[in-house]
């Protein structure tokens, strides 16, 4: 990268470090502190777009779609959250091969043999022709997905709690106005239920934040793949060789973390702050008397 | 069905190294799916029920620590929380792993006898450390919170009967803060539980194929290529657990608040969801 790299062997403590670094391989690894932080910033907007469908699903007038809202949002109560990671995915991508062999391969060949679920290659997905980063970038799609429809149900638990708080009178007054019950819903219950909903949506962000090294089991190069695979012990083979490095790459992860969650804490007590005035609660009222 | 039986018998504690050594390669029956997973949920069961017996005493004295006035106490309990509240369990179990493997092989040499330290890798002493350090952060933090709430007035009569101290802790404070973290310690229970099916996905490696159940649903699922059998095993395994958990739980809640009126009631889990 730099011309003073050119030859490591040659180089000495804090010159070999900086080039050790700032090698090819480590430019990847600060990259894949970047996948995550894209993954949280598609995830969260799709997740509590998720919730939104599933938490007004839930108090909708019609029994079947009501019922399919309880449904998603209880999902995840009793059942790990893993689990939803490791079968997603793969059920996302048995689908898409499924309905791509339907269109694309021969119909008498069976797509399920025995224990193996075999798609003609013009089926694939992606195609075995494609390059490294279609793989990738389709191995982060089906993550996004399956972070979205779990942290939807969470989203969804939050969010439909907090519907319910907005004190029952705001709702009744807009009703004595003329509203419709959408205009009811739009001006009124979701403008109002933010206050309450935001604890739980802060909770939900730590751990969405806490969920993205699972990236590493849905087989993405991300900060834990890197991690392991920089941190290892490398012999005179390599250019930089070192001794088994990846407590110190752990311990850079973890500092990662606790600073993402440190810094998410200070900004989610300033929107509450905001969120709070003039509002019929305990953090309201605290306000008002505070600025009198 | 006497095939199930004998599977049943070469299978049912396969998880923890009784039966049959080899794990299926053919065939894949349902109810060698169900069997083999059930066994793993063993060591579900043995990690968090170890994991939360010894966390729960480890967070009273953390929660009790961070309500101290002085500083010395205070702070180390505060760092504690909020490292191992701050990072996710996962990087907690590579990191431990790391630091394990780091220990020497051969064990350490204390006043003349060899202490051994190669088990501390293993998943069953290691990754049980490190899920009692975390549940215990994160239960001391709802412990704490309990503490901060408890009720001025209890302590004004316990201060009113003489009562100091050591006391005043076990007589009032405590039995109070546990009433009010109930509910958010039975959620953290249900979380645990969850958690512990991280364990063999880290940095543990399980030995001999024993694993836990997550462990034989993935196995099963990468074998068969069929998704949608193993994990609703495995799913519909905690779905009971979570339930079996709730209804302890709810027995310590009612145990709890047997001297209030209205007692006996369901606990209520979900404060925010129902006016």
């Amino acid at each position: 990268m730099f011309d003073q790299c050119a030859d490591p062997k040659t180089l000495e403590g804090l010159a070999w470090l900086w080039c050790y670094l700032s090698s090819g391989k480590h430019i990847l690894f600060y990259l894949s502190f970047l996948t995550v932080l894209v993954l949280l910033a598609i995830t969260a907007p799709i997740a509590l777009l998720f919730g939104f469908g599933g938490a007004l699903a839930s108090r909708s007038r019609i029994a079947p779609v009501r019922w399919l809202g309880r449904i998603y949002a209880s999902m995840v109560r009793g059942v790990p959250d893993i689990i939803f990671f490791l079968f997603v995915p793969i059920a996302l991508d048995q689908g898409f091969e499924w309905l791509r062999a339907k269109a694309y391969c021969d119909p008498s060949v069976p797509i399920r043999q025995g224990n193996e679920f075999l798609v003609c290659p013009e089926a694939k997905l992606p195609l075995s022709t494609a390059s490294e980063w279609v793989h990738q970038s389709y191995g982060i799609f089906l993550a996004v997905v399956a972070f979205s429809v779990v942290f939807g149900a969470f989203a969804a638990n939050v969010l439909y709690g907090a519907m319910n708080a907005v004190p029952r009178a705001q709702l009744e007054t807009a009703e004595a106005y003329g509203m419709s019950p959408r205009q009811v819903n739009r001006r009124i219950l979701i403008p109002q239920m933010w206050t309450y909903a935001l604890p739980g949506l802060a909770n939900l962000w730590m751990i969405l934040i806490k969920a993205t090294p699972l990236l590493f089991i849905l087989g993405v190069q991300d900060i834990v793949y890197w991690a392991r695979e920089l941190g290892g012990a490398k012999t005179s083979a390599y250019s930089y060789p070192h001794p088994d490095w990846r407590l110190y790459y752990f311990l850079a992860i973890l500092v990662f973390y606790l600073l993402m969650t440190w810094g998410s804490e200070r900004i989610f007590d300033r929107i509450r702050a905001r969120l709070s005035a003039g509002q019929a609660t305990a953090a309201g009222e605290a306000m008002r008397k505070a600025a009198t | 069905m006497s095939q199930c039986l004998q599977t049943i018998q070469d299978y049912g504690l396969r998880a923890i190294g009784f039966g049959e050594n080899l794990l299926p390669r053919t065939g894949f029956s349902l109810c060698e799916q169900i069997t083999l997973i059930g066994s793993g949920l063993i060591w579900n069961l043995y990690f968090g029920v170890l994991a939360l017996f010894f966390g729960f005493f480890i967070a009273n004295a953390l929660a009790v620590a961070k309500t101290s006035r002085h500083a010395l106490l205070r702070k180390p309990a505060e760092w504690f929380i909020f490292v191992f509240r701050g990072s996710p369990l996962f990087i907690q179990f590579f990191l431990a792993y790391q630091i394990l493997v780091m220990l020497p092989r051969a064990g350490i040499e204390i006043f003349g006898l060899t202490v051994q330290t190669s088990w501390m890798t293993k998943a069953w002493a290691g990754a049980l450390l490190v899920l009692i350090l975390n549940t215990a952060a994160y239960s001391a933090e709802i412990f704490y919170g309990a503490l901060r709430n408890l009720p001025k007035g209890e302590l004004e009569a316990a201060d009113a009967y003489g009562m100091t101290g050591w006391t005043r802790y076990r007589r009032v404070a405590w039995p109070t803060a546990m009433r009010l973290a109930w509910p958010a310690y039975t959620n953290e229970a249900i979380f645990l539980f969850h958690a512990t099916t991280l364990v063999f996905f880290s940095g543990f490696p399980a030995f001999k194929q024993q694993g836990d159940s997550l462990y034989y649903a993935s196995y099963f699922a990468d074998k068969t290529f069929n998704p949608f059998v193993a994990y609703p095993i495995v799913a519909g395994y905690f779905i009971l657990l979570t339930l079996g958990l709730t209804a302890i739980f709810g027995a310590f809640n009612r145990r709890l608040n047997r001297h209030l009126p209205g007692a006996g009631g369901k606990m209520r889990y979900r404060p925010n969801l129902i006016r």
